[in-house]
């Protein structure tokens, strides 16, 4: 009996020192270190972070090796770590055109200004297991390139845009952008809410509403316009100085989906966006996001709202992964008071219709 | 790397800031009893659905000279009654009680103390969904409206189906009440068996939901009526046996299952109460020698 008896906070505090002999797992295996991890599993750091909404290798890797690669609960490690953290306030935005990239496809273009450069991507690789991985070895080294200045890209939205082909992105009116880490969301949402959630939601959760667009459940006809990665410069503003102050260099991932749109009564028929963004590199991720930003606003663009990935409610309110593993596992904890509730219940329930049918048999 | 002990985190883990937010949302509650009031919730080290809610009420209504009492089922020594008890010793430091007199606020989970509560406690109840109107409309879009309009209809008509359909209301746990006569409200999943201690109690009763990010309240002394039917009167659970360790005919009882022949035992769900019960020597059936 795991509840019933006297003993629970020993039970606890074993069952803690238990958790942390299997973490190390064989003490004679070398322990694996936060630079290892950050260095070698950077994908998974980049997904703790993004999930996490925490910009810090150092911390994200540590709930990585703390989680035992368990990765939504190495979100979890980081968001609770995050909540203790004071806000001094928001950013400038990001201007991911003066990205110093790393990798930049577009779909829709063969070629344009700054070229297609695919850095380092799985994409064309063959899914064969390197068994030479199984032995420590050194990768033979990336070719180098003489690399002069940068040149300019453009992100491939404004060149539609400058056409007026696509619709324009025009700053919300209001002041400043919602905070879904500080504020109870309200329905409906706005876009910045929207992505904010989408950003922080369940990769696996979005993966599968992005695709369930691309098979007919509020179907939006996506093109990748351009998927971008590389380090873009953070300014902040403090209000005693009054101007921006550059604060550092993060590593994003941004996708911008470029979706068909017929044009309505008020609208002339145009390319609409969807926006996909993450820390570190989360492609997968970014593109699915933009495909779910982009059924969400099926309702500002006068759509019907037919499927799920349409549905505001549905998709804001469970995209949440250390939200949803809460609950989802909550159901563990002890529920023997309603339980007995049920029982108490369903006895006397049999009971009345035991004396029903020996009625009906007496007559 | 600058991982805080927790000697570094702020009284009780919330910061200042996160309490005032948190106390603002539970005085509006207190303003408008049954009312549920969106907050900020945050991520605590617990995981949502573990009692985040109650922790965050509990957190931003604690000093350091209350003493605290934490169960889960009536129980003080079950394992997240346990966990969270710790937490707030670990994190505020104050004093811990499993005696519900001693205690200044209890949090809770399921049940309501069998101990009748007095003026200036405070009953803080861990909610897992705070929506009444929930299973009968998944929209909160909906939902919100209904309350605006005491759109509670369709709530009387669900129990009056299962009259029609068993003879008698099956709800058991969660058991809707009106609120002051104005809001429905979830008294979250207690057994309706504690229903009647919501009404006119002379503690403060306040509700925290975490996931849901959601806090609603029961001043003292407020109405709570569970919704029933003039010639189908709300009842409680009632068992054929009595605590098999204290002897208590009155109190709500665990069935607790003693061998694979259908052995059972009842116990009280509340230990403090029937701990008391004990040391004030009354006895249960199974009890007579084993406590001597």
């Amino acid at each position: 009996m795991y509840v019933a008896v006297k003993g629970g906070k020993k039970a606890i505090e074993n069952a803690h020192r238990l958790l942390a002999e299997e973490r190390r797992g064989d003490p004679s295996v070398p322990e694996l270190s936060l630079r290892q991890i950050d260095e070698q599993l950077s994908l998974a750091v980049d997904r703790v972070m993004t999930e996490g909404s925490l910009y810090d290798r150092d911390l994200a890797a540590l709930a990585v090796k703390q989680a035992r690669g368990d990765m939504i609960e190495a979100i979890f490690l980081l968001r609770a770590y995050r909540t203790t953290l004071t806000r001094f306030g928001v950013s400038e935005p990001i201007d991911t055109a003066k990205m110093t990239i790393r990798r930049r496809i577009s779909a829709t273009y063969k070629d344009l200004p700054g070229g297609q450069v695919l850095g380092p991507t799985f994409d064309y690789t063959h899914r064969l297991l390197d068994f030479s991985l199984a032995e420590e070895a050194a990768p033979e080294a990336a070719s180098e390139v003489s690399v002069g200045p940068a040149p300019a890209m453009p992100r491939v939205a404004e060149l539609l845009d400058q056409e007026g082909l696509i619709e324009e992105e025009t700053q919300p009116e209001g002041d400043g952008v919602g905070d879904v880490t500080r504020n109870a969301m309200t329905l409906p949402a706005g876009r910045d809410v929207r992505l904010q959630m989408l950003a922080r939601g369940d990769e696996g959760f979005v993966l599968a509403l992005g695709y369930s667009t691309q098979r007919g459940y509020g179907r939006n006809h996506p093109f990748a316009g351009e998927i971008r990665l590389g380090e873009v410069e953070v300014s902040f503003t403090p209000p005693e100085l009054g101007f921006p102050v550059a604060i550092g260099e993060i590593t994003v991932t941004e996708c911008q989906m470029i979706n068909q749109f017929k044009g309505s009564a008020e609208r002339p028929p145009q390319f609409t966006r969807g926006y996909g963004i993450s820390f570190g590199h989360c492609e997968r991720k970014t593109m699915a996001m933009a495909n779910v930003d982009r059924a969400l606003r099926a309702r500002d663009l006068g759509e019907e709202v037919t499927a799920p990935a349409q549905d505001e409610e549905f998709v804001l309110y469970h995209c949440d992964n250390v939200e949803a593993s809460g609950f989802v596992q909550h159901l563990k904890l002890p529920h023997y008071v309603d339980f007995q509730s049920e029982l108490d219940i369903v006895r006397r329930l049999r009971a009345d219709f035991e004396a029903r049918r020996m009625g009906e048999a007496a007559e | 790397m600058t991982g805080k002990t927790i000697a570094g985190y702020n009284f009780a883990y919330l910061d200042e800031q996160t309490k005032r937010m948190i106390r603002r949302a539970i005085l509006k509650a207190v303003a408008i009893p049954g009312h549920q009031i969106p907050f900020g919730s945050r991520e605590m080290p617990l995981p949502y659905g573990w009692g985040t809610g109650g922790i965050q009420v509990t957190a931003s209504i604690i000093g350091a000279d209350d003493t605290l009492k934490v169960i889960d089922q009536g129980a003080d020594d079950t394992t997240n009654a346990v966990s969270i008890r710790s937490f707030f010793s670990k994190t505020a430091g104050v004093k811990t009680t499993e005696s519900t007199t001693e205690a200044t606020i209890i949090q809770t989970r399921h049940r309501i103390p069998e101990t009748p509560l007095t003026e200036g406690q405070i009953l803080v109840y861990q909610v897992p969904i705070p929506e009444p109107l929930r299973w009968l409309e998944p929209r909160e879009v909906e939902t919100r409206k209904m309350h605006a309009l005491s759109e509670y209809g369709p709530m009387h008509v669900q129990l009056y189906e299962q009259i029609a359909a068993y003879g008698r209301i099956a709800a058991t746990y969660d058991y809707p009440v009106m609120v002051h006569g104005r809001y429905l409200m979830r008294p979250s999943p207690i057994p309706k068996f504690d229903n009647p201690k919501m009404d006119r109690n002379p503690a403060l009763q306040l509700f925290g939901a975490g996931r849901e990010k959601r806090i609603y309240a029961v001043p003292p002394y407020t109405t709570v009526k569970s919704l029933d039917f003039e010639d189908h009167p709300f009842s409680v659970e009632s068992w054929e046996h009595c605590c098999g360790l204290c002897g208590s005919g009155t109190s709500y009882l665990d069935e607790i299952v003693t061998d694979d022949q259908g052995g059972r035992m009842f116990v009280c769900s509340d230990t403090d109460f029937c701990n008391q019960r004990q040391a004030q020597g009354f006895r249960g059936p199974l009890n007579s020698e084993a406590a001597e």
